[in-house]
């Protein structure tokens, strides 16, 4: 009774094609509230815990009855809120989901500012694209809340925890909501500040607190970009708000210079939050922070906003090849360059880390050949499962460090040839992974393979378009892009044989501790899996749901995803028609879409068992024995190719020198010198001066005469 | 008239500074001060003869204020002569930088 209130709105019935919001301000307030609730909590408690930080050890909280209220207040609060703000999602998703909504409901609270000309107001932008986002950001952001109930749990600063994991959501929220570039502008930085928080979390280490800074620096670097663009647009639509920008976006020139400089100055901004190339190197740092945060922010959704960004400036990117066609050729370079490293990193979430920074890649070939739903379908299987890889893994940290603690014994828990064999121990962990290892490979009929092969198909056919820009570019980007699949497999395969198969290289004496996670913690591993297993489902192709891959027509939706997101894309897709006329229909070398999609699935699963051979025949060694030199590319890409020593070399270094000029050269040496010279002068004048003061009664008498004579003398003479 | 009247003015004034200037004990230098005051009140009697009676209505305020002003003063002077057993001005110098 009352759910089916809350659907229909209130009592009153709803004409049909009508959506009425179901109080989405909440849905923002909530995560705000907690944010405040769980603030007050840690400052609370603040002390002790920054306490324990500092000294990097762990704050001994003993059984749960031993907890103090401000640790297991947190527990509630935290996930209690990201229920609530889910349920609201859902309710709303619900009312959307039934009807014809063409135009974007718009929701203004208050006037933000006002000067001038230029107005933006506190407005948010409900419509199918900040629907989906926000199902994603609040039903993923529920999981993983709940997860880090357990994984946080003897941490001393888990009400902190809480606290900057809500204030992400809210931001979150904020970004995908806002009606205007200015308040997604907010929740942009506002996600940016939660993430070197969060990388950070853990202070008393120099290190991490580093990664933190240098998300930051670098997100700035790309925020740039942003803004410019932003000072662009409006200073030809007079605007900032979505709806009238993308309503006269078309007067201006298709591929003229204007809307080319916003493009490119967005996709500098995108690239920076979304760790694309050449800004990229923050992301694989970033994992310095709690798994969970891993798993939420630097996976699932905080690094989307890119994606999230181009989707809704479609109509723009639509009238810009060169933007489109630079996002489309940044992704795939970056799909393919994270994608080498991957294969050689050791550390399990460096692993996952650059493997996100490929998906990213992915995600931009789909949305810079303006398929912007299946990029949009990408970045929502991805949060599926790219979360549960991190949050596998986490589990897989947790038990690992549980080990080590209790033998006391000091070695990296993260390292995975420190690992080997875990499937004994824990097999609810061990299968979710390989489904989302499967997922991410792209094998039918996990999410991963609909979402990466609609992008592949896409790359191919907007090539073949009859007035494809730079066709042979897309063909590049193409070949790239399955090459990518293919090391995606295998880098997967191996983490996967690492970790959990062979033999077990944690030792005797810690194999005894390692234990399954807790249920909290593999209850939401089981439900990203089934959505990994399940998810791509919603946007099964036409022409796969018919063949084989659809088991002929079985599988329950064609192209869902692509029509719920036609009211956006739409415009982009005219303006695409218009200029670049029918889409190709077969891919560059012939082939259709479904004998490329059986292709690229055989090869994924081709590679996983090659891998399977290569890696479980090889012997691995656990990381304090392990010697092995490697030389040539191997030890390329073990460094990562060397892009953090380069641009320590060319970009920190120099700007560090030049810094350290200005501080020694020109601040302390010249302005400082200036000023205390002047000091020193004004303090000797005033000392000669106080010489006057001699305290005697008789030399003011003679001095006061002596005055009003001599003022007495010149005015009687002038 | 007014010319030997101001004439004294300016006489029984020059005293009074000249008084203010080379005498050391406090009391003369008052008994200077006063002098001088004395001598601007007869150059304001012998101006209001001219101009009017405002010049004989400040008078009374000069003597108002010299008499507040002996008050307080002879008060600080006998004050420092408890302290110092001296009126001497040359042994006061403390106030200064």
């Amino acid at each position: 009774m009352l759910i089916s209130a809350l659907i229909q709105g209130g009592g009153h019935h709803l004409g049909a094609g009508e959506y009425v919001p179901l109080v989405p301000g909440l849905i923002l307030l909530l995560p705000l509230l907690g944010f405040l609730a769980n603030g007050i909590l840690a400052l609370l408690h603040g002390r002790a815990s920054a306490n324990a930080v500092r000294e990097g050890g762990e704050l001994d909280l003993g059984d749960r009855a031993g907890r103090p209220s401000t640790h297991t207040w947190p527990s509630w609060i935290g996930p209690g809120v990201m229920a609530g703000a889910f349920l609201l999602t859902l309710v709303n998703f619900i009312r959307m989901f039934g009807v014809e909504l063409h135009d974007p409901v718009i929701m203004s609270y208050w006037t933000w500012m006002a000067t001038g000309t230029f107005a933006v107001e506190a407005a948010i932008q409900l419509d199918q694209l900040s629907m989906i986002m926000m199902m994603i950001v609040t039903g993923v952001g529920f999981l993983i809340h709940v997860f880090s109930v357990g994984y946080m749990r003897d941490d001393p600063g888990y009400p902190r925890y809480f606290a900057y994991l809500n204030l992400f959501v809210f931001f979150m929220l904020v970004l995908v909501m806002g009606a205007s570039y200015p308040l997604m502008f907010v929740g942009w930085e506002g996600v940016g500040l939660c993430s070197y928080l969060l990388i950070g979390f853990w202070f008393g280490d120099r290190e991490k607190s580093d990664a933190g800074k240098k998300a930051f620096i670098v997100n700035r670097i790309g925020d740039v970009g942003f803004l410019v663009a932003m000072f662009l647009l409006f200073a030809e639509f007079g605007t900032l708000d979505f709806v009238p920008i993308f309503g006269e976006a078309e007067t201006l020139a298709y591929g003229g210079g204007l809307i080319t400089a916003i493009t490119l100055f967005f996709f500098l901004g995108a690239a920076g939050k979304s760790a694309q190339m050449p800004l990229y190197v923050w992301l694989p740092d970033a994992m310095a922070g709690p798994t969970p945060v891993s798993a939420l922010i630097h996976a699932a959704t905080m690094v989307t906003a890119g994606v999230y960004l181009v989707a809704r400036s479609s109509v723009l990117f639509a009238l810009s090849p060169v933007g489109s066609a630079t996002v489309a050729t940044v992704g795939a370079i970056t799909a393919l360059f994270a994608a080498t490293i991957a294969l050689k990193q050791n550390d399990i979430k460096k692993v996952l880390a650059y493997s996100t920074v490929s998906q990213l890649g992915y995600m931009f070939v789909g949305v810079g050949v303006g398929a912007y739903a299946a990029g949009i379908f990408h970045l929502m299987t991805h949060a599926f499962f790219k979360a549960l890889l991190f949050l596998g893994s986490g589990a897989v940290i947790h038990a690992m460090h549980e080990a080590y603690h209790q033998t006391h014994r000091h070695a990296d828990p993260q390292d995975m040839r420190n690992m080997g064999g875990l499937k004994a121990q824990m097999p609810i962990t061990w299968v979710t992974m390989w489904i989302a290892t499967l997922a991410i490979a792209g094998i039918w009929p996990f999410a991963g393979f609909f979402s990466k092969d609609e992008i592949i198909w896409q790359v191919a056919a907007f090539g073949g378009a009859e007035a494809a820009p730079f066709p042979l570019l897309y063909t590049i980007v193409w070949i790239i892009a399955l090459a990518a699949a293919v090391l995606t497999a295998f880098y997967m395969t191996r983490l996967m044989l690492m970790t959990f198969h062979g033999i077990s290289r944690t030792g005797e004496r810690e194999s005894e501790h390692l234990h399954e996670a807790p249920t909290v913690m593999w209850a939401p591993l089981a439900i990203l899996a089934a959505l990994s297993l399940f998810g791509g489902w919603v946007n099964v192709p036409e022409a796969l749901q018919t063949s084989w891959a659809g088991l002929g027509g079985a599988l329950p939706t064609t192209e869902w995803l692509h029509h719920w997101l036609e009211p956006i894309t739409e415009q982009a897709h005219h303006i695409q028609e218009a200029t670049l006329g029918e889409l190709g229909h077969t891919a560059p070398f012939g082939g259709g879409e479904v004998l490329w999609a059986f292709i690229s699935t055989a090869a994924a699963l081709l590679v996983v068992l090659v891998a399977i051979r290569i890696v479980g025949s090889k012997e691995i060694r656990d990381a304090a024995e392990d010697k092995t030199q490697l030389s040539g590319f191997g030890k390329l890409l073990l460094n990562k190719y060397y892009v953090d020593e380069m641009y320590d070399r060319y970009i920190v270094n120099t700007v560090r020198r030049k810094a350290e000029f200005f501080w020694k050269v020109v601040d302390v040496g010249i302005i400082d010198r200036f000023l205390n010279a002047l000091g020193w002068v004004t303090k000797g004048v005033g000392w000669g001066v106080s010489m006057f003061q001699t305290g005697a009664v008789n030399t003011y008498a003679f001095v006061l005469t002596v005055g009003a004579l001599i003022v007495l003398g010149v005015s009687v003479l002038i | 008239m007014i010319t030997d009247a101001l004439l004294l003015s300016a006489i029984l004034f020059v005293i009074g500074t000249f008084g203010v200037l080379v005498r050391r004990n406090a009391i003369i230098i008052f008994l200077a001060i006063e002098l001088q005051l004395n001598a601007v009140n007869v150059a304001f009697v012998a101006f209001s003869n001219l101009y009017g009676i405002d010049g004989q209505v400040f008078v009374f305020f000069v003597m108002t204020v010299a008499a507040a002003e002996a008050a307080v003063g002879l008060a600080i002077i006998i004050s420092i002569f408890r302290h110092y057993e001296t009126v001497d001005v040359n042994n006061f110098n403390f106030l200064k930088w």
